[in-house]
């Protein structure tokens, strides 16, 4: 019998979303930088020039702001836009848009109508990228209303979460990592909706919760440390907005200890929120309060080894869910 | 008929090495200065590519092709002003004085490549593409608010020319008098979008009219050309004129960066008729023609310019590798009590 393992790569997976999405619907247009011929600074939208055209597949001039203020356009006038900006890093240069715009339209119009933009984009450190290249900035669109924010670990979810993406009627900020792309394994048919966090491991003595690459890196230390006797629940959140922490809490609840584990920077970081909020429905449970492990607060270096060294590993993460729960590491 | 692209374009040595404006040829030591400075500049960016496949430098954007565009431009300076190059123009930043070790320990990843040496003018290469034009407005303005007559020199390709940030600098600069030298390498691609598909404009120095600045157009390849319009520029600058807009016709006959591949994108038909108006060839084809050049002189300043690279490189080698807690050293010029504090935690984990 043959069984066909880690067929698909996060990147391919994506790639057939946004070309189920093409197909299904032609409201649907691609722009951004190198998105065409080039097949996007990633790959991700390789071959969809060829088969859908210049009229749905667009390079434009680089200019973050022009791209995403004339997706917003597109958006309100009836289209259903998916930009890709090239790194997260440059959101920056568009943030009138995507903050100012494209997140209050709905409110200020009073409801009358939406922005149903998709702003694919990647972030995170692993390919020594340096310092404007390499952030994890989603904390930026949690603190904005009216974004929606993706943020998938797996192959499956990449897929079926941007599906979902395009089916919504409000703007949804979706974050790749560039660590991620060249992941592979099984598509599967299907997957929760956004707003349904996920267990990935079961364990009864810690709760880890992460997102995104950082995933990968809590069940490698997850399985470190069922060598010392150490179970991690691991939890994987998969959307920042909508939230849920329902299984967070059910968690803690038989845990007592929550190792929050994230990528982006500590200060004001999405992990703050998470300890917040965890800290708020989990309280009577807890035997410790919430424990942080993030991005270090500083810019991302682009010597591999200083870089790696910004960003929790599985050995520091390992060693932190040890001291949570008191034991030596 | 001429092509579109070569229209207005100021050639004083054309692809042949021939000379079709002997008004405008500068002395012979000039010449010797400007034809001595593409060739290390070549040689560098040779050898750097090198450097990258024994994984001696990480990913690095070549310039070849255009060492008249960068070298012609950045001699066109002095120490006292200000230079703005991009990460294309690794062959301004090292004509106009930065040296190659700490070139090669930039591009190798390295933070001993990061600080300037004291009282050099040069900013670091700017990736984001474009926020250097506005930096150099506010470069050029402190000049002239400190009673001093220095200008402030910045590069973009014409895919950068296409953000928000050139447009406002040019405005910005123009509305101030800001003392810039705007140059715009039109090499012709952006990774793997032509020009013509990033702006309907032809003639891109035509923009500067909008803005009401100067705005010139130069053989790119030409390093007599791109000097002569470029000291010019300066020297209006210099004199309280305002700045001005220099598009250098050129070609980006390599690739991106060392991990790209062009024949994703281009044939290189183009590249290969771009590659018969090489500036280095061209110039020193008129150089000897006039008998100002030969086998002999070429081979010195060969041997020159290697022992150049290769002490520089050695000198780069001698540097220490980095450590883990060294990343929160220079987020203030005091650290936080948090940031004291993740250092200390940092050594704790790695030991360094
Ligand atoms: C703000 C910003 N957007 C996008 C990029 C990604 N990017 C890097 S180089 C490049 C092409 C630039 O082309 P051009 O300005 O013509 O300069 P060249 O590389 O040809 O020298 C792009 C889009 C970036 N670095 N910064």
């Amino acid at each position: 019998m043959t069984t066909a393992v880690d067929t698909t790569t996060y990147r391919d997976a994506l790639r057939e979303a946004l070309r189920e999405g093409l197909r299904r619907d032609p409201h649907v247009v691609i722009l951004g930088e190198e998105v065409g011929r080039y097949g996007g600074a990633y790959g991700v939208t390789s071959g969809l020039l060829d088969e859908f055209g210049e009229d749905r597949v667009l390079d434009t001039p680089i200019s973050e702001a022009g791209i995403v203020g004339a997706a917003v356009g597109a958006a309100l006038a009836g289209l259903r836009p998916v930009v890709e900006l090239m790194y997260v890093d440059f959101a920056a240069l568009a943030m009138d848009q995507i903050v100012n715009q494209a997140a209050k339209a709905r409110s200020m119009f009073g409801g009358q109508t939406g922005v149903p933009l998709v702003l694919r984009t990647q972030g995170g450190t692993g390919r020594s990228a340096g310092a404007q290249h390499s952030q994890s900035l989603e904390a930026w669109f949690l603190h904005t209303p009216g974004l929606r924010l993706y943020v998938p670990a797996t192959v499956t979810d990449a897929h079926h979460l941007l599906l979902a993406a395009l089916r919504e009627p409000d703007p949804v900020v979706f974050v790749e990592h560039k660590a991620l792309y060249t992941t592979r394994s099984d598509l599967g048919a299907h997957a929760p909706p956004p707003g349904v966090s996920v267990r990935r491991r079961e364990g009864r003595d810690v709760t880890v919760v992460t997102y995104s690459r950082m995933l990968h890196r809590c069940l490698d230390a997850a399985q470190a440390l069922a060598a010392r006797g150490v179970e991690a629940d691991v939890i994987d959140l998969r959307t920042l907005c909508p939230l849920d922490l329902e299984p967070v809490v059910a968690s803690a609840r038989r845990t007592g200890r929550v190792l929050i584990v994230t990528e982006d920077t500590l200060t004001g970081g999405v992990s703050a929120e998470l300890a917040a909020r965890v800290t708020e429905l989990a309280f009577d449970w807890l035997e410790e309060p919430p424990m942080r492990l993030a991005g270090e607060d500083v810019p991302i270096p682009v010597a591999p080894a200083l870089e790696e060294a910004s960003v929790p590993t599985p050995l520091r993460i390992e060693r932190a869910a040890l001291r949570l729960l008191g034991r030596r590491a | 008929m001429t092509e579109p692209q070569e229209q207005d374009m100021l050639t004083i040595i054309d692809a042949s090495g021939g000379c079709v404006r002997p008004d405008l040829v500068p002395d012979e030591e000039t010449l010797a200065r400007l034809y001595r400075a593409m060739r290390r500049a070549r040689h560098f960016d040779e050898r750097a590519v090198v450097l990258h496949r024994q994984g001696r430098m990480g990913v690095y954007p070549p310039f070849g092709g255009m060492e008249a565009s960068q070298a012609g431009t950045a001699l066109a300076l002095t120490h006292d002003d200000w230079l703005l190059p991009t990460y294309r123009d690794t062959g301004a930043a090292l004509t106009y004085g930065l040296p190659i070790s700490q070139i090669v320990l930039y591009w190798r990843t390295s933070p001993h490549g990061w600080a300037m040496p004291e009282g050099l003018k040069v900013l670091p290469f700017y990736i984001p593409i474009a926020t250097q034009y506005p930096h150099a407005v506010g470069c050029a303005l402190a000049e002239r608010m400190q009673g001093r007559r220095n200008v402030a020199m910045a590069y973009i390709g014409d895919g950068g020319s296409s953000e928000g940030d050139f447009h406002e600098a040019l405005n910005f600069a123009g509305a101030l008098d800001a003392p810039c030298v705007f140059v715009l390498q039109n090499n012709g691609w952006a990774i793997s979008v032509p020009t013509t598909a990033q702006t309907r404009a032809v003639n891109l120095s035509r923009r500067a009219e909008g803005y009401g600045i100067p705005g010139v157009r130069v053989d790119g390849n030409d390093i007599v050309a791109v000097h002569h319009v470029t000291r010019e520029a300066v020297e209006r600058a210099r004199a309280g004129g305002g700045p001005t807009l220099i598009e250098t016709v050129t070609y980006r006959v390599k690739p991106h960066t060392v991990s790209d591949d062009p024949g994703r994108y281009r044939t290189e038909d183009l590249t290969r008729e771009w590659l018969e108006k090489d500036p280095v060839t061209r110039l020193r084809t008129y150089l000897t023609t006039r008998g100002l050049w030969d086998d002999a002189r070429e081979d010195a300043l060969t041997r020159d310019i290697t022992q150049e690279f290769e002490a520089a490189v050695e000198e780069a080698d001698r540097f220490s590798e980095p450590t883990p807690s060294e990343i929160v050293d220079h987020v203030f010029a005091t650290p936080t009590p948090q940031l004291t504090e993740q250092r200390a935690q940092l050594l704790e984990e790695y030991g360094a």
